[in-house]
């Protein structure tokens, strides 16, 4: 095993979406504290892969899983465990900024309040601006739509909307795809801070960002069979990228493939 | 002027495309201009018939009565008026149904013009023909009514709201229509609307992709078309037959009466407008992204609180939208009422669900069935009341839509 203590685990997990295969055999850990990347040609299952870590496949029809999804101790797909309170101990951020058409201040408070939260609200939403590094700028309106603000913007509070349910796990599809450069080095640079108090998978396909962030990295790839995705090649982002042991894996992130 | 006509592999179709394009904008400008065109006809001949010349005949000239015009005369000259010219068994009739004492000045004057002076409207005109044929107007009276006065009568008056029915048109108004359009309209949107929406919700949340739902699915969008009449059908079956000790208030203590109750007739347009609303509902849940879901879920919402923090706040629009065509439908709906037994002719107010009852358009129908001339511009009088409570009852709905749509 390449992780002593994973927070969260994959163990030999197939999904079917209907009669479609879209993983196959999946194995993968993801270590407390740490920032753990799927990278991966398009279409080959990372997005598939993140939702069965907080069960949001469960939402769409006629999927079937096998295999296991530990959390700590836990199976996350036993029936005696509640998805809805899986869904907010592992946050999710998606790919696409998606506030609630409502102002900055509801957007924040609206998961917590749901979920019992029963300290000071103000203080809450300040906090989690401020650690999604959003607070300065957005101080003075947060009464205001979230809606107006940039795509850059919205995502940090979609962040800071995630955070404010006091999460273990933050899962991240592609948070940096619509944000230019800028933006994209902000999120980078939060996504450091947040691992002191976060696990975090993410899933991206930029090369660059996967070798900056991340401190694992699994490399997905379709089977031979180009039926259903599964893990290639799984390790520390530093020797991953250096020295990779699968072909197919030197030639994707050295661009030479898909 | 095209940029490199040889090489492409396009043929030159801009020119063409433009001149459709122009084709259209004339077709759509013109079917606009045609529709306001019809508006703007029927509005008119609606409007020139609440007001208008009169001729009409007395039994008592006015004039002979008291000195000064009778609409200057105190209360308690005209009840001394009305005890001096009628029969003392009307007036002490008249006293018990309502003691004079407590009556209004304008009560008391009605009496005076129904039983004293006893005016008849022998003959009216609308407003557009009073204004033009005046001259033509009276003489055409002075040979066929010598005793008869022209003048003018507005048949759009505040006393035509607040008058009940009456046999003579000088004396009847709309009073018990409105009150039953507004009583039946209120139970109906309480009704309607909560289930209505539930079942969207249901439909577009909830029901999973089974052969059942589908089928459900289906039977909703036809109930839209169905004739409105059938509908009627089914409420006199089920609401005022089977259903009469519930439907005429005897299972709760009111005791005269049958089922052709305002809760009959708001039983029964609810069910006529749920399918209108149930699918408009639908439109609007659908419309919400998928997006916003997904983020809810993603904080640990269950289903309910996803559907009803975030998915019906952003769908309220969208379904306030239906409800006023729908609730528009309720009021101006006739068939329907008059199978499930709307009384043609009340005098008493509607006072609760259990009410007899009359509304708007059947007003309208019945008066435009008289044979009189005079009743016929009672029907417009009163098509102008229903239309300008459509446009308030509208009004209202679009402004609670504009305070939803607007954000915290
Ligand atoms: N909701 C769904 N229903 C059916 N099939 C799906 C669904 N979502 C994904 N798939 C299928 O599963 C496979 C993996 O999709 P997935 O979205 O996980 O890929 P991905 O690696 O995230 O791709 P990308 O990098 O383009 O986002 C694809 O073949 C896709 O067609
Ligand atoms: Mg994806």
């Amino acid at each position: 095993m390449l992780i002593e203590n994973p927070l969260m685990e994959a163990r030999q997990v197939t999904l079917y979406y209907g009669a479609s295969e879209a993983l196959r055999d999946v194995t993968l850990q993801a270590a407390p504290h740490q920032i753990t990347a799927l990278i991966g040609p398009s279409g080959c299952g990372k997005s598939t892969m993140l939702r069965c870590f907080n069960r949001m496949n469960d939402l769409i029809p006629h999927v079937r899983l096998s295999g296991q999804i530990l959390y700590r101790t836990h199976d996350l797909y036993h029936p005696d465990i509640d998805p809805v309170e899986v869904r907010r101990k592992i946050g999710m951020v998606f790919q696409k900024p998606n506030p609630f058409p409502k102002s900055i201040y509801e957007n924040v408070a609206w998961g917590a309040r749901l979920n019992g939260y029963r300290g000071n609200m103000d203080e809450l939403v300040e906090r989690c601006l401020r650690q999604a590094a959003l607070w300065d700028e957005v101080q003075d309106q947060l009464r205001k739509s979230a809606l107006a603000l940039s795509g850059g913007q919205q995502q940090r509070l979609c962040i800071a909307r995630t955070i404010a349910t006091e999460p273990e796990v933050i899962l991240m599809d592609e948070p940096c795809s619509a944000l230019d450069p800028i933006a994209t080095l902000r999120i980078e640079d939060l996504m450091r801070e947040l691992k002191e108090r976060y696990t975090i998978i993410i899933v991206t396909h930029n090369m660059q960002q996967a070798a900056r962030v991340s401190d694992y990295t699994a490399m997905m790839m379709l089977t031979d069979d180009r039926a259903a995705g599964t893990i290639i090649e799984f390790g520390e982002t530093q020797r991953l990228f250096t020295t990779p042991s699968d072909r197919r894996t030197e030639d994707y992130i050295t661009g030479r493939f898909g | 002027m095209s940029f490199d006509p040889e090489r492409s592999n396009f043929a030159p179709t801009l020119r063409s495309r433009r001149t459709w394009a122009r084709i259209g904008r004339w077709l759509f400008i013109a079917a606009t201009v045609v529709a306001l065109a019809a508006l703007m006809m029927m509005l008119y001949n609606v409007a020139t018939s609440t007001v208008g010349l009169v001729a009409v005949e007395y039994e008592r000239e006015p004039s002979t009565l008291v000195e000064q015009p009778l609409e200057e005369v105190s209360k308690e000259e005209l009840v001394a008026l009305l005890q001096a010219n009628i029969s003392a068994g009307l007036f002490r009739r008249l006293e018990h149904d309502q003691p004079f004492a407590t009556r209004s000045r304008e009560t008391v004057y009605d009496l005076v013009i129904e039983h004293v002076v006893a005016e008849t409207i022998v003959r009216s005109w609308p407003l557009d023909k009073s204004l033009v044929d005046r001259a033509a107007i009276e003489a055409e009276i002075a040979a066929d009514y010598p005793t008869a006065r022209v003048r003018f009568h507005a048949w759009l008056q505040p006393q035509f709201l607040t008058r009940s029915m009456s046999s003579n048109p000088e004396q009847a108004g709309v009073r018990t229509a409105l009150l039953g359009s507004l009583w039946m309209v209120l139970i109906t949107m309480l009704l309607a609307f909560p289930i209505g929406v539930g079942s969207a919700i249901y439909l577009e949340e909830y029901a999973s992709d089974t052969l059942l739902n589908s089928i459900l699915q289906s039977n909703i969008n036809n109930l839209a078309g169905i004739p409105s009449i059938i509908y009627g059908m089914l409420g006199l079956a089920i609401f005022v037959r089977t259903l009469e000790p519930y439907t005429s208030g005897a299972a709760f203590g009111v005791l005269d009466g049958n089922g052709r109750t305002i809760l009959s007739a708001s039983l029964t347009m609810a069910l006529l407008i749920l399918p209108i609303i149930i699918v408009s509902a639908q439109e609007a849940i659908r419309a919400v992204p998928q997006s916003i879901r997904l983020a809810s879920y993603g904080l640990g919402a269950t289903r309910w609180q996803t559907t009803w923090y975030q998915v019906l706040p952003v769908a309220m629009p969208g379904i306030l939208t239906g409800t006023i065509l729908a609730m528009s439908r309720a009021i101006g709906e006739t068939a329907p009422l008059i199978v499930v037994g709307a009384s043609t002719f009340i005098v008493s107010d509607p006072t609760g669900p259990f009410s007899k009852f009359t509304v708007l358009p059947i007003q309208i129908y019945q008066w435009t069935s008289r044979p009189q001339a005079e009743f016929r511009h009672l029907a417009a009088t009163a098509i102008v009341v229903l239309l300008v409570l459509l446009l308030t009852l509208n009004a209202t709905a679009v402004l609670v839509r504009q305070r939803l749509g607007r954000l915290p």
